[in-house]
């Protein structure tokens, strides 16, 4: 379920000036315009929430490594990766955009590798080392990847950024980058709908030329 | 999301022996499969996880044939040595498919198993012959720009998704499975079945059985070969339409050749009327051209999608010229 002001130390729910929180805010949003037109939107999400789920659900207890660290969960069958890290681990730094494997905000690397981690039950990836967006700085100081897109901002609203640069991080692995045309075929799978892509596509190359 | 109970087995006997009750799936890289689970498409009581079996090598047979087993992830595939090498149209195929991250995930057994992206399939509050036997199709007389030309029925027009089994088809590719009753080997033109008045039924697969590997028959002159893909956008779509071209040329004709067409097939189409045409033939335009007005003659278009066969005819000449030379 959706965790309320000040569950967690995480970004997401820092604490405004009038002691309301974003997530708090959006969820308060969420139920306030659940009569209207989000009705249908609210209902799906519900059902692959951990902990509202209808029906008798299978619980298991499951170990995860997240950025190094192992965790003991008990949680749902059902529970994606991506819902583990961020309604379990309230690790909220990897988005849910489209939950469908079609837009990339949800990257993250597991062994490495980058995965969508909405189309991964988390139960799947207890004997893999997974790393996300939180994982990649070592103490303060960014990871290069972040580093580049900060420099060549590129990003603007800033959602799909996570997934971006765990993306980005995830093709320097595979090096299979030569061109330009390379890049925007190999970083497809994540959309930008502020179409920062020419920015993105700077910041991977000044990675890449360092590297 | 239906609840189901998720078993995590370490070998492929007691996979297969977990499987064989009602309403029971393997689950791989889960890309297609858990995508249809958050639709209430699928509804498995059970998942059997089998991550952990040992089907995770591509390995070059003593008789030259390339077994590839069916854990192996597309990425890995189609990044291989021997296939960028020996079978570039596999390799292309690939890699035209779906986003990286995907192919990082989804495995070639998988990708044999993977459904149709048919709207109608995917919206529960539509019927759909392929999800709910007998309710009806949705397509055929709905928007059906992305619906299939070839190998249609009555009772269903869905489009085969996948870019793999196209080259997988040309390469004439042998599938590999095991159930309680032993192994088995299918041939690819035998493993995926038309819709005709079943269309939920999809695979010669029986209940129970698990795809243990995928074998690539010795192609020497398959290391020329192409596989062209049209679609909406550059990048991250599904095909209009795809052909997938393997020729042998000696001396400007045409010894051999191998053809699949995707993106117009009710599944991985096997062009064999172009095959007959271009055998024997003169690699040059017009035998292309003849071969693609063979390939496509018995489309049947629908209200939408007529321009896939103008469409599929020009791809197949474009992947025949690429491959073939004019002569």
């Amino acid at each position: 379920m959706e965790k309320g002001p000040g569950v967690s130390n995480t970004d997401d729910n820092d604490t405004s000036s009038n002691g309301t929180t974003r997530r708090g805010f959006l969820t308060q949003i969420t139920y306030a315009g659940a009569g209207l037109t989000l009705a249908p939107l609210l209902v799906r999400t519900k059902n692959i929430l951990p902990g509202a789920p209808p029906g008798s659900a299978e619980t298991s207890t499951i170990n995860l490594t997240v950025n190094g660290q192992k965790h003991a969960l008990n949680i749902d069958e059902r529970t994606t990766l991506l819902d583990a890290l961020r309604e379990n681990l309230q690790m909220t730094g990897t988005k849910k955009g489209c939950d469908h494997g079609q837009c990339g905000a949800c990257t993250v690397l597991i062994n490495g590798r980058r995965i969508n981690s909405c189309l991964t039950f988390a139960a799947m990836c207890q004997n893999s080392e997974i790393t996300t967006i939180e994982g990649l700085a070592k103490g303060d100081g960014l990871h290069p990847m972040q580093e580049a897109f900060i420099k060549h901002d590129a990003f603007q609203c800033g959602y799909c950024t996570p997934g971006q640069i765990c993306s980005a991080v995830g093709l320097m692995n595979e090096n299979h980058v030569h061109t330009d045309a390379d890049i925007h075929e190999l970083m497809s799978g994540n959309i930008c709908r502020c179409g920062a892509y020419q920015n993105i596509v700077d910041a991977i190359k000044e990675v890449k030329n360092i590297a | 999301m239906e609840p189901f109970k998720l078993i995590h087995p370490n070998d492929q006997h007691t996979a297969i022996a977990s499987s064989g009750g009602a309403n029971v799936k393997f689950i791989a890289g889960g890309t297609n499969l858990v995508d249809l689970m958050k639709l209430d498409i699928e509804k498995p009581a059970q998942l059997v996880d089998i991550n952990s079996l040992k089907l995770q090598t591509i390995e070059t047979l003593s008789n030259g044939n390339v077994r590839i087993g069916a854990l192996v992830k597309n990425s890995d595939l189609a990044y291989h040595p021997v296939i960028m090498k020996n079978y570039p149209v596999l390799s292309e195929a690939l890699l035209s498919g779906a986003s990286p991250q995907i192919r990082n995930m989804a495995t070639v057994g998988g990708n044999l198993l993977q459904r149709t992206r048919c709207p109608y399939f995917y919206d529960t509050s539509f019927p759909c012959n392929k999800r709910v036997p007998g309710s009806g199709c949705s397509a055929i007389n709905g928007y059906n720009r992305m619906n299939a030309i070839l190998g249609t029925s009555s009772q269903c027009i869905a489009t085969h998704p996948s870019d793999m089994c196209v080259a997988m088809a040309a390469l004439g590719a042998i599938v590999h499975v095991e159930g309680l009753r032993g192994k088995r080997e299918i041939p690819f033109h035998e493993f995926h079945l038309l819709p005709g008045q079943t269309p939920q039924y999809e695979t010669t697969l029986k209940h129970g059985e698990l795809i243990t590997a995928v074998e690539i028959p010795a192609i020497p002159y398959a290391a020329k070969s192409h596989y062209l893909k049209v679609r909406d956008r550059h990048s991250y779509e599904f095909a209009l339409a795809s052909a997938a071209v393997i020729l042998n040329v000696v001396n400007g004709r045409i010894q051999t050749a191998r053809v699949a067409l995707g993106g117009v097939g009710t599944r991985p189409w096997r062009a064999v009327l172009a095959e007959k045409v271009l055998t024997g033939a003169l690699a040059n335009e017009q035998t292309y051209r003849t071969a693609a007005e063979a390939a496509l003659s018995e489309a049947k278009p629908h209200k939408d999608n007529a321009f896939k066969i103008e469409l599929a005819k020009r791809t197949l000449v474009r992947a025949l010229k690429t491959v073939g030379g004019m002569s």
